[in-house]
């Protein structure tokens, strides 16, 4: 190896310093950028019939109250679905699975899943809950987002159920307390914050999401009356607004941006800070 | 040994607990395997129709019925190549900068903020992709690139501010917390020794973190870029937004392009017949493919390194 001066050294040393911090604040100028340009936008459109009245045509004052309705539908009964089958597919790979084949598969499965892109999910729910009742529906919409939040809870679920000491599971089945009462009563109660954040995590994920809905819950103009019809929500709102020529329905569109970024960051932030309780 | 009742119940419980936990762990493999099925089954009439000349032909013409995913494939994979060229190099300064170089607080203050670019949804990248970034691309990129290297083909074309180039950047800032958290996670692992040895021998900050952290993480490393190659490559909403769908095959970053998941977000509603259904399921089959290879290499390779370096990925 040829070294150069030292002089050269520390110069180039300092370079490459100053090019990570800068790099760092580019990163930082993005975020900061996009934050600032949805509130700006999106801060006009919020007022009372915003949150109160039915999506409009272009020029008409109207809001998004049914999206937002069905938004929180959707969300909620993915939710329902998904959460518990994550749960329980994560209770499987740590204390059933750990080191069988069939663990490994579903391990495998987890990876391969969170990789999938949503629109595949979208893509695959539309071919078995759409095309055979030839019609969209909330429900569909529903369980593409179940499917995607299932492989995150999952994970999650194993990887906090896994930091849990054996020794607690140990002394709890020593006493002769059932497997079942060990993992729900003892396992889950000590892993609890680390649980309630990959919950969230799962929420927020895909509370945000768009491209999972466009061939399953569609969008609708609607009040969501049953699920199992074309259903409102915020984020194919956005869509189909921004890519009108209308400005009313674009400036809507910011407004919908700025309360699902909102929600989706507040979730997160949420989450991160329950995640830094459960390590203490 | 005589059971007593609680002990008979207990046992049926656990038997109930285990099986359903195993049966919602296989319903996961089921879902996988499933997706593939039916995404199989649903484009069997556009594969009997065109066969392989599907994945080599760019025409796209819904109303004559000639589909092909050329021009869908290339431009998924230039959107994707453009990101990764922008995306690895940054992200590996920054992890750099927040392992090796940043003071604590600041460390932790960068890292966070990073991190929340990955919690921003797609579409909202989309918005402002196309409502904020896409103006100031054309203005204070395109135009003084064309100005100045206009002879080059890949800066040719209308300057639009939309098209392949910005669908790449907004990619770039997409895929980048994935691939920094990850590299990060590699940064931590290695040893202190080995990099105090380094700083012993005279080296400077950046002589350790090039010849002593990147080689000993450098598997690690690769395993992040593999992550943040599986994530751009089916990212729908903010492409669709930006990428100006056309179904062209163009030297030029400034033209429109698009992506398979842009052209199903934009056309799946659109399709009325049944073989342009078809053909758009088979494009989705073919993005569905590979995802799984990329996500097979991503398990395998990560997994290797977990063994090598003991855990904490």
């Amino acid at each position: 190896m040829i070294l150069r001066p030292s002089r050269n050294r520390k110069l180039f040393d300092v370079i490459m310093k100053i090019v990570s911090g800068l790099a760092s604040f580019i990163g930082i100028l993005f975020l900061t950028w996009i934050l600032f340009e949805v509130v700006r936008k999106g801060a006009g459109a919020l007022n009372i019939s915003f949150f109160t009245e039915l999506t409009s045509p272009a020029g008409i004052a109207g809001g998004v109250a049914n999206a937002i309705i069905g938004t929180v539908l959707i969300t909620l009964l993915a939710a329902l679905i998904g959460v518990p089958a994550g749960l329980f597919a994560g209770v499987y790979l740590s204390e059933f699975g750990s080191y069988s084949r069939l663990g490994s598969l579903v391990r495998f499965s987890i990876n391969v899943m969170i990789g999938v892109p949503s629109i595949i999910v979208g893509l695959f729910v539309y071919t078995i809950l759409v095309l055979p009742f030839k019609h969209f529906s909330g429900y569909a919409g529903a369980a593409a987002l179940a499917i995607i939040m299932m492989p995150v809870a999952a994970r999650t679920t194993e990887d906090m159920l896994n930091l849990v000491p054996n020794s607690l599971k140990e002394s709890a089945l020593a006493l002769g307390t059932p497997r079942w009462r060990t993992t729900l009563g003892i396992v889950f109660r000590a892993a609890k914050t680390g649980l309630i954040t990959g919950v969230l995590l799962a929420v927020a994920r895909v509370s945000g999401e768009t491209a999972p809905l466009l061939f399953t819950a569609m969008n609708s103009q609607y009040w969501p009356k049953s699920l199992n019809e074309p259903t409102a929500n915020l984020t194919i709102t956005i869509f189909n607004y921004a890519m009108s020529p209308y400005a009313d329905w674009q400036e809507k569109a910011w407004g919908a941006s700025l309360l699902i970024m909102t929600g989706v960051l507040l979730l997160t932030i949420l989450a991160r800070i329950l995640a830094k309780e459960a390590k203490k | 040994m005589e059971l007593n009742p609680i002990q008979k119940y207990n046992r049926a419980l656990d038997y109930l607990f285990k099986g359903t936990a195993a049966f919602f762990a296989l319903l996961i493999v089921a879902v996988m395997i499933g997706i593939l099925l039916q995404l199989l089954e649903n484009s069997l009439p556009a594969i009997h129709k065109f066969g392989f000349s599907f994945l080599f032909s760019q025409e796209w013409n819904p109303v004559s019925g000639k589909f092909g995913a050329a021009s869908s494939i290339y431009g998924t994979l230039i959107s994707t190549v453009i990101a990764m060229i922008l995306a690895v190099p940054l992200s590996l300064v920054i992890a750099l900068f927040l392992v090796e170089l940043a003071p604590p607080l600041i460390g932790n203050l960068v890292g966070n903020a990073i991190e929340l670019l990955a919690a921003i949804p797609s579409i909202i990248y989309g918005m402002w992709g196309l409502f904020v970034f896409a103006p100031f691309m054309e203005k204070h990129i395109q135009i003084p690139l064309q100005e100045h290297f206009g002879f080059i083909p890949l800066f040719q074309g209308p300057p639009m501010g939309i098209g392949m180039l910005s669908a790449g950047i907004i990619l770039a800032l997409m895929v980048l917390p994935f691939v920094c958290a990850v590299m990060r996670d590699v940064f931590r692992m290695v040893p202190s020794v080995v990099k105090e040895a380094s700083y012993g021998m005279g080296s400077t900050t950046w002589e350790v973190t090039r010849r002593v952290t990147i080689s000993y993480g450098v598997q690690g490393l690769l395993g992040a870029i593999i992550l943040g190659l599986g994530r751009a490559i089916g990212e729908t909403m903010a492409v669709t937004f930006v990428i100006g769908n056309s179904h062209s095959i163009s030297p030029s970053l400034f033209e429109a392009g698009n992506t398979i998941a842009s052209t199903l977000a934009n056309e799946f509603t659109e399709a009325d017949n049944p073989i342009y259904l078809s053909a758009l399921v088979s494009l989705g089959l073919v993005l569905f493919l590979i995802t799984f290879v990329i996500q097979i290499i991503a398990h395998f390779w990560l997994k290797r390194i977990r063994k090598s370096m003991g855990g904490g990925l």
